[in-house]
């Protein structure tokens, strides 16, 4: 039990809009723990980021939230004190961003950031403070830490600044660290040393991560485990090797199908497409949301909310009430059943 | 030092040697003047230094390499937006250079990385297709309508967009747009700036799946930069790898895939991550930091991050070597640096 860091059980996200409600997250459930890797991945608009912002009490002020359960360390953390939250963000959770360079002010040193993440929270002397910022900056594998604590954000690249934000995040050493998109504004090389540099320090501190992304190829390499998320709910959870080996929902196929893979799709051969569009999520949909794209959709799909079930191998779940039938026909185009 | 030896890969033979390529840098270098600050002098950036690259008509050439390598200052003149500090740029046989502007637009189009600031999003979608028409002239108001109707058709957007503006468009449709737009005047060659990385995968596979189509229906050629490539290796016929401003290594797709030579190319396609579990995240060994431009690395500008560096690299530059398997740039290749490096 004690190795349970995080538990998120049926976690809301609403919003007003204009026309309504907008429900962005409608009852996710994951949780981490120490030393496990957790994606979240999914497309533009299908609540991944408002799912990170949420465990940080991050939310924009008119976005509501409620949660059956959510806790880190077994302490709940909805309908506490925003002095209470304060203590525990930067503290013992701790958030990289996607644009380093709007997540760093630029009006502050490095060091006066990197300290100042420390200072907050832990009865230290500067001078400790400064010990602790130049051991994490060689850590993450900056060269000259020294110098660079007295430069500015704008000093840096792209990959140093969100080596820096790293660095900044593991200042109090946290037990959690959630990096939303913290690669997607790197280029490719840059990205792959960024993963690569994470899961190492996440297995060195012995941390839980949670990494929300869109980037499947990124997924299938650093993740424990996968919660797939489309149109506000999480439709297939399980391990990287159970969502990637044997994906059961139609979206996670049809997603693994877009992707060119070297040397396994065939050039200039057609890629595989999703049609339509995601739906909008103001106001309550009836039965599956992915119906109105799949081409496995029957009547029943669109009666009832789907569940998210545990398929017979276990932990491997899937919000889909064809999965098991489609898995056994080998997810064959299906006229047949139109 | 020069570097102006024959590095274009010949065509195999066959292929009508009559049909000039479509498109033609030789020895194309830019150069920009930075300020190095308040009353100090300005330092020369080359931004493409010396770079030869051939594109035959209907080939589809793959561009690849990190930000601030040049790809995107190469494109700007090749699309005769910029012109070369030095060397020459040839479009369908012709200089560039002299050629009006609006003759160059005729003949190659760009569509941009993102579709959400290349469309003025005061104009409605019709206008923004049909711009391109009035710009060339000669065609009357209905025409153009009928000729932004059938395009739209060709790139999959419903007619009823005709009057929407971009804001209402998803990203999706939005690109197609841009591809509408560089399409109507049916140029011969299209340079794709990054096409797809600011969209989600699901409509990535859509719009290469568009481009593929188009360029088959209308006999296009494709320039396509990206620093994706999985999404190169699936389009392109042949790849040229830019490194700090000079192409690096080129050859056919299946050759660079199978068989990387520049350790850049190789720590390129190692940084690819395919969704397929267990593989983990590989170390690229190229250290952290891409080096500044301003202070070019002596000898190959490759050797600071290299695992494979020898004895000349610090010193040597490597000069293009071209045999069957493509060019490259790398000591590793060259018996005579070799032979001289270990004697």
């Amino acid at each position: 039990m004690s190795d349970r860091i995080l538990t998120v059980e049926g976690l809301e996200v609403s919003l007003p809009v204009p026309s309504g409600t907008l429900n962005a997250v409608q009852g996710v459930s994951f949780h981490v723990d120490r030393g496990e890797t957790v994606c979240i991945v999914g497309e533009s608009g299908c609540g991944k980021s408002l799912t990170a912002l949420s465990i940080m009490d991050l939310l924009p002020k008119r976005a509501r939230r409620a949660a059956r359960e959510l806790t880190l360390l077994g302490e709940p953390i909805v309908g506490v004190s925003e002095t209470t939250m304060a203590d525990l963000r930067g503290n013992r959770m701790a958030m990289i961003f996607q644009e380093p360079m709007t997540s760093l002010n630029p009006a502050y040193t490095i060091g006066n950031q990197l300290e100042e993440a420390l200072l907050r929270h832990r009865k230290v002397s500067r001078a400790k403070a400064r010990e602790r910022a130049i051991h994490l900056l060689e850590r993450v594998g900056i060269t000259a830490a020294e110098q660079r604590l007295r430069q500015y954000p704008h000093q840096l690249s792209g990959g140093l600044r969100q080596r820096v934000m790293i660095a900044m995040a593991l200042m109090t050493g946290p037990d959690l660290i959630i990096a939303d998109e913290p690669t997607t504004a790197l280029d490719v090389t840059i990205q792959a040393q960024i993963l690569h540099l994470l899961a190492e320090l996440q297995r060195e501190f012995h941390m839980g991560l949670v990494l929300i992304t869109h980037d499947l190829g990124v997924v299938a390499r650093i993740a424990t485990r996968v919660v797939v998320m489309y149109a506000g709910q999480a439709v297939e959870t399980g391990t990287a090797a159970e969502v990637f080996g044997a994906p059961r929902h139609p979206y996670t196929r049809g997603l693994l199908d877009c992707i060119p893979i070297p040397g396994k799709t065939k050039r200039g051969e057609r890629l595989g497409t999703i049609p339509g569009m995601v739906p909008s999520l103001v106001g309550q949909i009836q039965g599956c949301h992915f119906a109105g794209r799949c081409n496995y959709v029957i009547d029943e799909c669109r009666a009832a909310p789907i569940p998210l079930e545990a398929t017979p191998d276990g932990g491997h779940k899937v919000r889909c009430i064809r999965a098991d039938e489609l898995m056994r026909g080998g997810f064959q185009p299906a006229e047949s059943v139109a | 030092m020069s570097t102006t030896a024959a590095v274009r890969p010949e065509t195999k033979a066959g292929t009508g040697a009559a049909a000039p390529p479509m498109l033609e840098a030789i020895d194309v270098t830019r150069m920009f003047m930075v300020s190095q600050g308040f009353m100090r002098a300005k330092k020369p950036l080359h931004a493409v230094n010396g770079v030869n690259l051939s594109i035959r008509q209907g080939e589809v050439v793959g561009l690849v390499g990190e930000s601030g390598c040049g790809k995107t200052t190469l494109a700007r003149m090749l699309l005769g937006l910029m012109p070369p500090s030095s060397g020459s740029l040839k479009i369908d046989g012709q200089p560039l250079t002299g050629m009006r502007r609006r003759d160059v637009a005729r003949l190659v189009q760009p569509v941009f990385q993102d579709p959400y600031s290349s469309l003025n999003p005061r104009k409605s979608v019709g206008s923004i297709i049909g711009l391109p028409l009035r710009v060339q002239g000669g065609v009357s108001g209905e025409e153009e309508k009928k000729r932004v109707y059938e395009m739209m058709e060709l790139v999959g957007l419903a007619r009823r967009l005709f009057d929407n503006y971009p804001s209402q468009l998803s990203g999706g449709q939005r690109q197609r747009v841009a591809i509408a737009r560089a399409l109507i005047n049916r140029p011969r060659m299209v340079i794709c700036d990054e096409p797809t990385s600011a969209l989600d995968v699901s409509v990535q596979s859509q719009i290469l799946n568009l481009l593929q189509d188009l360029r088959r229906d209308l006999g296009l050629t494709y320039l396509l930069i990206s620093h994706n490539l999985a999404v190169v290796e699936h389009m392109a016929d042949r790849v040229a790898v830019m490194y700090l401003g000079r192409i690096v290594e080129q050859t056919d797709t299946d050759t660079l895939f199978r068989n990387p030579r520049h350790p850049y190319t190789e720590a390129l396609l190692k940084s690819v991550l395919t969704p397929e579990p267990g593989l983990g995240v590989p170390d690229t060994q190229l250290g952290a930091a891409y080096p500044n431009p301003l202070n070019m690395p002596s000898g190959c500008r490759f050797h600071p991050r290299c695992a494979r560096r020898f004895g000349p690299c610090d010193t040597i530059v490597p000069r293009p070597l071209v045999s069957a398997a493509g060019m490259v740039e790398c000591h590793l290749y060259d018996d005579d640096v070799k032979k001289e490096a270990a004697a």
